[in-house]
Protein backbone atom coordinates (compact mmCIF):
# COMPACT_ATOMS: atom_id res chain seq x y z
CA UNK A 1 0.00 0.00 0.00
CA UNK A 2 1.05 3.71 -0.78
CA UNK A 3 1.09 5.79 1.96
CA UNK A 4 2.53 9.04 0.68
CA UNK A 5 2.37 9.46 -2.99
CA UNK A 6 3.57 12.73 -4.56
CA UNK A 7 2.52 13.31 -8.81
CA UNK A 8 4.31 16.45 -10.51
CA UNK A 9 4.60 18.11 -7.38
CA UNK A 10 5.94 21.94 -7.68
CA UNK A 11 6.34 24.13 -4.53
CA UNK A 12 6.56 28.12 -5.49
CA UNK A 13 7.62 30.49 -3.03
CA UNK A 14 8.28 34.40 -3.67
CA UNK A 15 10.71 36.36 -3.92
CA UNK A 16 9.58 39.14 -1.74
CA UNK A 17 9.96 36.17 1.07
CA UNK A 18 5.68 36.10 1.30
CA UNK A 19 4.80 39.32 2.59
CA UNK A 20 3.33 41.75 0.39
CA UNK A 21 2.63 45.33 0.89
CA UNK A 22 -0.21 47.72 -0.54
CA UNK A 23 2.44 48.46 -3.28
CA UNK A 24 2.24 44.97 -4.77
CA UNK A 25 -1.38 44.37 -4.67
CA UNK A 26 -1.68 47.71 -6.97
CA UNK A 27 0.83 46.35 -8.83
CA UNK A 28 -0.83 42.62 -9.17
CA UNK A 29 -4.18 44.62 -9.93
CA UNK A 30 -2.39 46.94 -12.41
CA UNK A 31 -0.93 43.85 -13.97
CA UNK A 32 2.50 45.33 -14.04
CA UNK A 33 3.88 42.08 -11.77
CA UNK A 34 7.50 40.69 -11.93
CA UNK A 35 6.13 37.33 -12.01
CA UNK A 36 10.09 36.45 -9.96
CA UNK A 37 8.80 33.37 -8.35
CA UNK A 38 11.52 30.82 -6.81
CA UNK A 39 10.95 27.22 -6.90
CA UNK A 40 11.90 25.12 -3.93
CA UNK A 41 10.48 21.79 -5.19
CA UNK A 42 10.17 21.37 -9.06
CA UNK A 43 8.27 18.73 -10.51
CA UNK A 44 9.14 15.58 -8.17
CA UNK A 45 7.28 12.67 -8.17
CA UNK A 46 7.47 9.54 -5.99
CA UNK A 47 5.56 6.91 -3.59
CA UNK A 48 6.51 5.58 -0.33
CA UNK A 49 4.91 2.14 0.74
CA UNK A 50 3.85 1.55 4.20
CA UNK A 51 6.92 0.43 6.11
CA UNK A 52 9.45 1.44 4.05
CA UNK A 53 11.93 4.24 5.39
CA UNK A 54 13.57 6.10 3.27
CA UNK A 55 15.94 9.01 3.51
CA UNK A 56 16.22 12.57 1.97
CA UNK A 57 19.43 14.03 1.62
CA UNK A 58 20.76 17.21 -0.91
CA UNK A 59 22.97 20.28 -0.04
CA UNK A 60 21.10 23.60 2.19
CA UNK A 61 18.79 24.82 0.46
CA UNK A 62 17.76 22.04 -2.14
CA UNK A 63 14.21 21.60 -0.94
CA UNK A 64 14.47 18.86 1.99
CA UNK A 65 12.56 20.96 4.46
CA UNK A 66 10.02 22.00 2.30
CA UNK A 67 9.15 18.34 0.53
CA UNK A 68 8.28 17.71 4.60
CA UNK A 69 6.10 20.63 4.91
CA UNK A 70 4.37 19.12 1.96
CA UNK A 71 4.08 16.01 3.52
CA UNK A 72 2.79 16.69 7.02
CA UNK A 73 0.19 18.50 5.10
CA UNK A 74 1.51 22.61 6.55
CA UNK A 75 0.87 23.69 3.25
CA UNK A 76 -0.36 22.71 0.05
CA UNK A 77 1.37 21.76 -3.23
CA UNK A 78 1.72 25.12 -6.12
CA UNK A 79 0.95 22.20 -8.61
CA UNK A 80 0.62 18.90 -8.70
CA UNK A 81 -1.07 16.41 -6.76
CA UNK A 82 -0.14 14.66 -3.30
CA UNK A 83 -1.66 12.19 -0.85
CA UNK A 84 -0.96 11.02 2.54
CA UNK A 85 -2.73 8.18 4.11
CA UNK A 86 -2.42 7.18 8.20
CA UNK A 87 -1.44 9.32 10.88
CA UNK A 88 1.83 11.35 10.67
CA UNK A 89 4.05 12.72 13.50
CA UNK A 90 6.53 15.20 12.66
CA UNK A 91 9.61 15.78 14.58
CA UNK A 92 10.57 19.01 12.78
CA UNK A 93 11.56 22.01 15.03
CA UNK A 94 11.33 19.97 18.25
CA UNK A 95 9.46 22.28 20.84
CA UNK A 96 7.45 24.53 18.56
CA UNK A 97 4.36 24.31 21.31
CA UNK A 98 6.50 24.37 24.28
CA UNK A 99 5.72 28.05 26.31
CA UNK A 100 8.56 28.66 28.68
CA UNK A 101 6.26 29.76 31.44
CA UNK A 102 4.65 26.66 31.57
CA UNK A 103 5.89 23.35 33.77
CA UNK A 104 7.19 20.72 32.01
CA UNK A 105 3.57 18.72 32.86
CA UNK A 106 1.75 21.53 31.46
CA UNK A 107 3.77 21.72 28.53
CA UNK A 108 3.56 17.71 27.52
CA UNK A 109 -0.28 18.21 27.63
CA UNK A 110 -0.55 21.08 25.56
CA UNK A 111 2.06 19.47 23.22
CA UNK A 112 0.05 16.07 23.17
CA UNK A 113 -3.07 18.04 22.15
CA UNK A 114 -1.20 19.30 19.48
CA UNK A 115 -0.25 16.31 17.74
CA UNK A 116 -3.45 14.95 17.83
CA UNK A 117 -3.25 13.15 21.28
CA UNK A 118 -7.03 12.65 22.67
CA UNK A 119 -7.39 13.21 26.11
CA UNK A 120 -7.42 9.65 27.74
CA UNK A 121 -4.44 9.21 24.91
CA UNK A 122 -2.20 11.59 26.74
CA UNK A 123 -2.98 11.20 30.62
CA UNK A 124 -2.41 7.23 29.76
CA UNK A 125 0.96 7.91 28.05
CA UNK A 126 2.16 10.65 30.26
CA UNK A 127 4.11 8.72 32.77
CA UNK A 128 6.07 7.07 29.73
CA UNK A 129 7.15 10.13 28.81
CA UNK A 130 8.15 11.37 31.88
CA UNK A 131 9.95 8.30 32.15
CA UNK A 132 11.81 8.27 29.16
CA UNK A 133 12.71 12.19 29.27
CA UNK A 134 14.72 11.26 32.59
CA UNK A 135 13.28 14.50 33.76
CA UNK A 136 11.96 13.40 37.06
CA UNK A 137 11.32 16.16 39.51
CA UNK A 138 12.22 18.53 36.99
CA UNK A 139 8.44 18.18 35.38
CA UNK A 140 6.85 20.48 38.04
CA UNK A 141 8.70 23.55 37.05
CA UNK A 142 8.56 26.08 34.80
CA UNK A 143 10.42 25.48 31.12
CA UNK A 144 12.52 28.15 31.11
CA UNK A 145 14.69 26.83 34.10
CA UNK A 146 15.43 23.75 31.75
CA UNK A 147 18.32 23.57 29.84
CA UNK A 148 18.41 22.88 26.09
CA UNK A 149 19.25 20.04 26.29
CA UNK A 150 16.68 18.90 28.67
CA UNK A 151 13.87 21.02 26.86
CA UNK A 152 14.53 19.02 23.44
CA UNK A 153 14.73 15.68 25.33
CA UNK A 154 10.97 16.16 26.68
CA UNK A 155 10.19 17.16 23.17
CA UNK A 156 11.41 14.18 21.80
CA UNK A 157 9.66 11.88 24.21
CA UNK A 158 6.35 13.80 23.84
CA UNK A 159 6.71 13.08 19.74
CA UNK A 160 8.37 9.75 19.82
CA UNK A 161 5.57 8.17 22.39
CA UNK A 162 2.75 9.40 19.58
CA UNK A 163 3.26 6.05 18.01
CA UNK A 164 3.10 7.47 15.09
CA UNK A 165 2.38 5.19 11.77
CA UNK A 166 4.46 7.29 9.22
CA UNK A 167 7.39 9.38 11.64
CA UNK A 168 9.02 12.52 9.99
CA UNK A 169 12.15 13.62 11.19
CA UNK A 170 14.32 16.51 10.37
CA UNK A 171 18.19 16.33 11.58
CA UNK A 172 17.15 15.84 14.83
CA UNK A 173 18.80 12.84 16.06
CA UNK A 174 21.28 14.97 17.78
CA UNK A 175 19.01 15.40 20.84
CA UNK A 176 21.06 15.92 24.61
CA UNK A 177 24.13 13.81 25.47
CA UNK A 178 25.22 10.85 24.35
CA UNK A 179 23.28 8.30 26.28
CA UNK A 180 20.21 10.61 25.62
CA UNK A 181 21.39 10.21 21.95
CA UNK A 182 21.58 6.36 22.00
CA UNK A 183 18.27 6.01 23.54
CA UNK A 184 16.45 8.27 20.75
CA UNK A 185 18.31 6.25 17.82
CA UNK A 186 17.03 3.04 19.79
CA UNK A 187 13.42 4.04 19.80
CA UNK A 188 13.29 5.54 16.36
CA UNK A 189 14.67 1.35 15.35
CA UNK A 190 12.29 0.63 17.79
CA UNK A 191 9.26 2.30 15.80
CA UNK A 192 10.62 1.17 11.89
CA UNK A 193 11.15 -2.52 13.47
CA UNK A 194 7.40 -2.37 14.52
CA UNK A 195 6.76 -1.73 10.60
CA UNK A 196 6.16 2.05 10.34
CA UNK A 197 7.05 3.94 7.97
CA UNK A 198 10.00 6.54 8.06
CA UNK A 199 11.04 9.52 6.47
CA UNK A 200 14.42 11.44 7.69
CA UNK A 201 15.98 14.00 6.31
CA UNK A 202 20.14 14.07 7.69
CA UNK A 203 23.31 14.58 6.10
CA UNK A 204 24.45 11.20 5.24
CA UNK A 205 25.97 9.52 8.20
CA UNK A 206 26.44 5.54 9.29
CA UNK A 207 23.84 5.92 11.54
CA UNK A 208 21.12 7.09 8.82
CA UNK A 209 22.47 4.43 6.62
CA UNK A 210 21.77 1.93 8.77
CA UNK A 211 18.20 3.11 9.59
CA UNK A 212 16.88 3.67 5.95
CA UNK A 213 16.80 1.13 2.88
CA UNK A 214 15.86 3.91 0.43
CA UNK A 215 17.31 7.38 -0.69
CA UNK A 216 15.87 10.34 -2.57
CA UNK A 217 18.46 13.06 -3.50
CA UNK A 218 17.56 16.34 -4.14
CA UNK A 219 19.27 19.07 -5.71
CA UNK A 220 17.72 22.55 -6.25
CA UNK A 221 13.89 21.58 -6.06
CA UNK A 222 14.66 18.71 -8.21
CA UNK A 223 14.63 14.73 -7.54
CA UNK A 224 18.00 13.93 -9.12
CA UNK A 225 17.87 10.34 -7.80
CA UNK A 226 15.80 7.80 -5.99
CA UNK A 227 17.28 4.25 -5.18
CA UNK A 228 18.83 1.94 -2.48
CA UNK A 229 20.79 4.15 0.49
CA UNK A 230 24.05 3.04 -0.65
CA UNK A 231 24.02 3.81 -4.29
CA UNK A 232 22.56 6.96 -3.73
CA UNK A 233 24.64 7.93 -0.82
CA UNK A 234 27.93 7.02 -2.81
CA UNK A 235 26.96 9.23 -5.51
CA UNK A 236 25.79 12.00 -3.81
CA UNK A 237 29.25 11.76 -1.84
CA UNK A 238 31.11 11.29 -5.12
CA UNK A 239 29.24 14.47 -6.46
CA UNK A 240 30.93 16.15 -3.47
CA UNK A 241 33.79 15.65 -3.95
CA UNK A 242 34.62 15.85 -7.78
CA UNK A 243 33.10 19.93 -6.27
CA UNK A 244 35.62 20.09 -3.56
CA UNK B 1 -5.29 15.76 8.27
CA UNK B 2 -5.08 16.28 11.73
CA UNK B 3 -6.86 14.24 13.49
CA UNK B 4 -6.99 15.15 17.14
CA UNK B 5 -9.58 16.27 20.09
CA UNK B 6 -10.78 19.38 19.75
CA UNK B 7 -12.40 19.98 22.79
CA UNK B 8 -9.17 18.83 24.70
CA UNK B 9 -6.86 20.78 22.46
CA UNK B 10 -9.06 24.23 22.81
CA UNK B 11 -8.96 23.77 26.43
CA UNK B 12 -5.27 23.24 26.99
CA UNK B 13 -4.91 26.75 24.60
CA UNK B 14 -7.38 28.56 26.81
CA UNK B 15 -5.74 27.51 29.94
CA UNK B 16 -1.75 28.42 28.62
CA UNK B 17 -3.35 31.85 27.66
CA UNK B 18 -4.43 32.00 30.58
CA UNK B 19 -1.72 30.95 32.95
CA UNK B 20 0.71 32.71 31.48
CA UNK B 21 -1.06 35.99 31.58
CA UNK B 22 -1.08 35.60 35.01
CA UNK B 23 1.43 33.28 36.10
CA UNK B 24 4.00 36.14 36.86
CA UNK B 25 1.65 38.80 38.33
CA UNK B 26 1.51 39.30 41.93
CA UNK B 27 -1.91 40.59 42.33
CA UNK B 28 -3.19 38.33 39.93
CA UNK B 29 -6.66 38.40 38.57
CA UNK B 30 -7.50 41.10 40.79
CA UNK B 31 -6.66 42.92 37.87
CA UNK B 32 -9.51 42.07 36.15
CA UNK B 33 -11.47 43.38 38.90
CA UNK B 34 -9.50 46.84 39.16
CA UNK B 35 -9.48 48.36 35.35
CA UNK B 36 -13.42 48.12 35.19
CA UNK B 37 -13.75 49.75 38.36
CA UNK B 38 -11.02 52.75 38.26
CA UNK B 39 -13.04 53.68 34.99
CA UNK B 40 -16.47 52.98 36.69
CA UNK B 41 -15.03 55.68 38.85
CA UNK B 42 -13.46 57.99 36.42
CA UNK B 43 -16.31 58.15 34.17
CA UNK B 44 -19.22 58.33 37.09
CA UNK B 45 -16.88 61.66 38.27
CA UNK B 46 -16.72 63.12 34.71
CA UNK B 47 -20.80 62.63 34.11
CA UNK B 48 -21.96 63.18 37.54
CA UNK B 49 -19.61 66.16 38.78
CA UNK B 50 -18.51 67.50 35.61
CA UNK B 51 -21.25 67.69 33.83
CA UNK B 52 -23.80 67.36 36.27
CA UNK B 53 -26.61 67.64 33.84
CA UNK B 54 -27.34 63.83 33.06
CA UNK B 55 -30.92 62.45 34.39
CA UNK B 56 -29.41 58.49 34.59
CA UNK B 57 -30.16 57.08 37.46
CA UNK B 58 -27.34 54.90 38.89
CA UNK B 59 -25.01 56.18 36.92
CA UNK B 60 -22.23 53.50 38.37
CA UNK B 61 -23.64 50.32 37.41
CA UNK B 62 -25.40 51.93 33.90
CA UNK B 63 -21.88 52.84 33.17
CA UNK B 64 -20.21 49.41 33.87
CA UNK B 65 -23.10 47.72 31.87
CA UNK B 66 -21.28 49.52 29.14
CA UNK B 67 -17.83 49.12 30.24
CA UNK B 68 -17.52 45.19 30.95
CA UNK B 69 -18.34 44.45 27.51
CA UNK B 70 -16.76 46.78 25.58
CA UNK B 71 -13.85 45.91 27.71
CA UNK B 72 -14.22 42.18 26.58
CA UNK B 73 -14.71 42.86 23.41
CA UNK B 74 -11.72 45.20 22.53
CA UNK B 75 -9.26 43.02 24.11
CA UNK B 76 -10.44 39.65 22.47
CA UNK B 77 -10.80 41.75 19.41
CA UNK B 78 -7.67 42.61 19.64
CA UNK B 79 -5.75 39.44 21.04
CA UNK B 80 -7.79 37.60 18.78
CA UNK B 81 -6.23 39.76 15.51
CA UNK B 82 -3.01 39.32 16.19
CA UNK B 83 -3.14 35.70 17.22
CA UNK B 84 -2.38 33.72 14.04
CA UNK B 85 0.79 35.92 13.08
CA UNK B 86 1.83 36.10 16.46
CA UNK B 87 1.88 31.65 16.62
CA UNK B 88 3.64 31.40 13.12
CA UNK B 89 6.10 29.11 14.98
CA UNK B 90 2.68 26.95 15.59
CA UNK B 91 1.25 27.39 12.46
CA UNK B 92 4.44 26.76 10.10
CA UNK B 93 5.33 23.49 12.67
CA UNK B 94 2.27 21.76 13.74
CA UNK B 95 -1.12 20.58 10.83
CA UNK B 96 -3.25 21.82 13.41
CA UNK B 97 -6.38 23.45 12.37
CA UNK B 98 -5.57 27.23 12.29
CA UNK B 99 -9.30 28.56 13.24
CA UNK B 100 -8.69 27.08 16.98
CA UNK B 101 -5.75 29.61 17.58
CA UNK B 102 -7.89 33.00 17.48
CA UNK B 103 -10.96 31.07 18.92
CA UNK B 104 -8.82 29.84 21.64
CA UNK B 105 -7.45 33.07 22.09
CA UNK B 106 -10.97 34.93 22.29
CA UNK B 107 -12.28 32.27 24.86
CA UNK B 108 -9.17 32.69 27.02
CA UNK B 109 -10.29 36.52 27.23
CA UNK B 110 -13.90 35.04 28.57
CA UNK B 111 -12.15 33.93 31.99
CA UNK B 112 -11.52 36.97 32.83
CA UNK B 113 -14.80 38.22 31.30
CA UNK B 114 -16.34 35.88 34.04
CA UNK B 115 -14.72 37.29 36.60
CA UNK B 116 -16.02 41.40 35.40
CA UNK B 117 -19.21 39.65 34.80
CA UNK B 118 -19.25 38.55 38.82
CA UNK B 119 -18.06 42.30 39.50
CA UNK B 120 -20.71 43.71 37.82
CA UNK B 121 -23.69 41.72 39.18
CA UNK B 122 -22.32 42.00 42.60
CA UNK B 123 -22.41 45.59 41.53
CA UNK B 124 -26.11 45.68 40.95
CA UNK B 125 -26.88 43.87 44.00
CA UNK B 126 -25.19 46.32 45.81
CA UNK B 127 -26.99 49.78 44.36
CA UNK B 128 -30.26 47.85 45.33
CA UNK B 129 -31.53 46.21 42.01
CA UNK B 130 -32.52 42.89 43.42
CA UNK B 131 -32.11 39.39 41.18
CA UNK B 132 -35.25 38.33 38.72
CA UNK B 133 -35.83 35.58 36.29
CA UNK B 134 -34.35 37.83 33.48
CA UNK B 135 -31.64 37.39 34.44
CA UNK B 136 -31.92 33.89 32.48
CA UNK B 137 -31.12 35.63 29.27
CA UNK B 138 -27.73 36.76 30.45
CA UNK B 139 -26.10 33.42 29.05
CA UNK B 140 -27.76 33.98 25.85
CA UNK B 141 -27.23 37.57 25.36
CA UNK B 142 -23.45 36.76 26.24
CA UNK B 143 -22.88 34.05 24.23
CA UNK B 144 -23.86 35.29 21.02
CA UNK B 145 -21.74 38.41 22.00
CA UNK B 146 -18.54 35.54 22.24
CA UNK B 147 -19.88 34.30 18.33
CA UNK B 148 -19.80 37.80 17.09
CA UNK B 149 -16.22 38.72 18.46
CA UNK B 150 -15.02 34.89 17.47
CA UNK B 151 -16.46 35.44 13.24
CA UNK B 152 -15.02 39.31 13.30
CA UNK B 153 -11.67 38.06 14.83
CA UNK B 154 -11.28 34.88 12.58
CA UNK B 155 -11.73 37.41 9.21
CA UNK B 156 -9.19 39.91 10.95
CA UNK B 157 -6.78 37.58 12.16
CA UNK B 158 -6.87 36.03 8.81
CA UNK B 159 -6.09 39.17 6.96
CA UNK B 160 -3.37 40.28 9.19
CA UNK B 161 -1.48 37.19 7.92
CA UNK B 162 -1.40 39.25 4.64
CA UNK B 163 -1.51 42.91 5.48
CA UNK B 164 0.04 43.53 8.86
CA UNK B 165 -1.83 47.05 9.23
CA UNK B 166 -4.71 45.24 10.02
CA UNK B 167 -3.60 45.27 13.67
CA UNK B 168 -3.56 49.13 13.92
CA UNK B 169 -6.75 49.05 11.99
CA UNK B 170 -8.41 47.17 14.74
CA UNK B 171 -6.82 49.40 17.40
CA UNK B 172 -8.05 52.30 15.93
CA UNK B 173 -11.73 50.97 15.42
CA UNK B 174 -11.52 49.90 19.26
CA UNK B 175 -10.64 53.66 20.23
CA UNK B 176 -13.77 54.70 18.26
CA UNK B 177 -16.07 52.20 18.97
CA UNK B 178 -15.61 53.48 22.55
CA UNK B 179 -17.72 56.91 21.72
CA UNK B 180 -19.99 55.19 18.83
CA UNK B 181 -21.64 52.42 21.54
CA UNK B 182 -23.94 53.68 24.18
CA UNK B 183 -21.02 52.89 27.18
CA UNK B 184 -21.63 56.22 28.89
CA UNK B 185 -24.86 57.76 27.44
CA UNK B 186 -28.09 56.40 26.79
CA UNK B 187 -29.37 55.14 23.37
CA UNK B 188 -32.71 57.54 24.17
CA UNK B 189 -29.88 60.57 23.77
CA UNK B 190 -29.42 58.99 20.14
CA UNK B 191 -31.83 60.32 17.80
CA UNK B 192 -34.65 57.85 16.66
CA UNK B 193 -32.78 57.40 13.02
CA UNK B 194 -29.75 56.27 14.29
CA UNK B 195 -31.30 54.88 16.96
CA UNK B 196 -32.28 52.10 14.64
CA UNK B 197 -28.94 51.69 13.41
CA UNK B 198 -27.25 50.87 16.84
CA UNK B 199 -29.11 48.07 17.59
CA UNK B 200 -27.55 45.96 14.64
CA UNK B 201 -24.23 46.52 16.35
CA UNK B 202 -23.99 43.31 18.39
CA UNK B 203 -22.13 44.92 20.87
CA UNK B 204 -24.65 48.06 21.58
CA UNK B 205 -27.12 45.44 21.65
CA UNK B 206 -25.29 43.81 24.45
CA UNK B 207 -25.17 46.74 26.11
CA UNK B 208 -29.15 47.67 25.80
CA UNK B 209 -29.85 44.44 26.43
CA UNK B 210 -28.10 44.28 29.93
CA UNK B 211 -29.54 47.61 30.91
CA UNK B 212 -32.63 46.40 30.24
CA UNK B 213 -32.39 42.79 32.27
CA UNK B 214 -30.04 44.38 35.21
CA UNK B 215 -31.33 48.04 35.74
CA UNK B 216 -34.89 47.73 34.10
CA UNK B 217 -35.37 44.08 35.64
CA UNK B 218 -37.21 43.53 32.60
CA UNK B 219 -37.03 40.82 29.39
CA UNK B 220 -34.82 42.35 26.55
CA UNK B 221 -37.33 43.19 23.45
CA UNK B 222 -37.52 40.54 21.14
CA UNK B 223 -36.54 43.00 17.96
CA UNK B 224 -33.30 43.68 19.49
CA UNK B 225 -32.63 39.84 20.17
CA UNK B 226 -33.76 38.84 16.83
CA UNK B 227 -31.09 41.60 15.55
CA UNK B 228 -28.81 40.37 17.89
CA UNK B 229 -29.19 37.04 16.93
CA UNK B 230 -28.86 37.56 12.94
CA UNK B 231 -25.60 40.07 12.69
CA UNK B 232 -23.76 37.39 14.94
CA UNK B 233 -24.47 34.36 13.27
CA UNK B 234 -24.01 36.04 10.05
CA UNK B 235 -20.64 37.53 11.26
CA UNK B 236 -19.71 34.07 12.46
CA UNK B 237 -20.82 32.42 9.25
CA UNK B 238 -18.50 35.18 7.00
CA UNK B 239 -15.52 35.07 9.78
CA UNK B 240 -15.18 31.12 9.14
CA UNK B 241 -15.66 31.45 5.26
CA UNK B 242 -13.26 34.39 5.04
CA UNK B 243 -10.71 32.55 7.28
CA UNK B 244 -10.83 29.10 5.27
CA UNK B 245 -10.31 30.54 1.96
CA UNK B 246 -7.22 32.64 3.23
CA UNK B 247 -5.71 29.96 5.18
CA UNK B 248 -4.06 27.93 2.45
CA UNK B 249 -1.39 30.25 1.97
CA UNK B 250 -0.76 31.56 5.67
CA UNK B 251 2.66 29.28 5.34
CA UNK B 252 4.03 31.01 2.45
CA UNK B 253 3.30 34.94 4.60
CA UNK B 254 4.15 33.84 7.81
Amino acid sequence: MKVIELKNVSKTFHRSGGQKLLRHYLADILGKTDAEQFFALKDVSFSIRDGESVAVIGANGAGKSTLLSLVTQLVPPSTGTLDVKGRTAALLDLGSGFHPDLTGRENILLNASLLAFSRKQAHDLYDSIVEFSELDDFIKEPLRTYSNGMMLRLAFSVAVNLDPEILIIDEVLAVGDQKFQAKCTEKIFEIRNQGNTLLCVSHVSPTLQLLCERALWLDHGQLVMDGPIGEVAAAYEGRLTRQG
Amino acid sequence: MWKGDYLFLLQNLVVKDFKIRYRNMSLGVFWSLLNPLVMMGALTFVFTAVFPNNQIPNFPIFVLCGLVPFNFFTVAWQNGTISVANNAGLIKRVPVPREIVPIATVLSTCVHLGIQIALLLVMVLVFGRGLNWNWLWLPVVWGLEILFVCGLTLITSALDVYVRDVRYVVESACTLLFWMVPVFYAIQSVPQSYANIYQFNPLSALILALRTILIDGAAPSSTLLLKLTFSSTLVFALGLYVFHRLKRQFFDYL
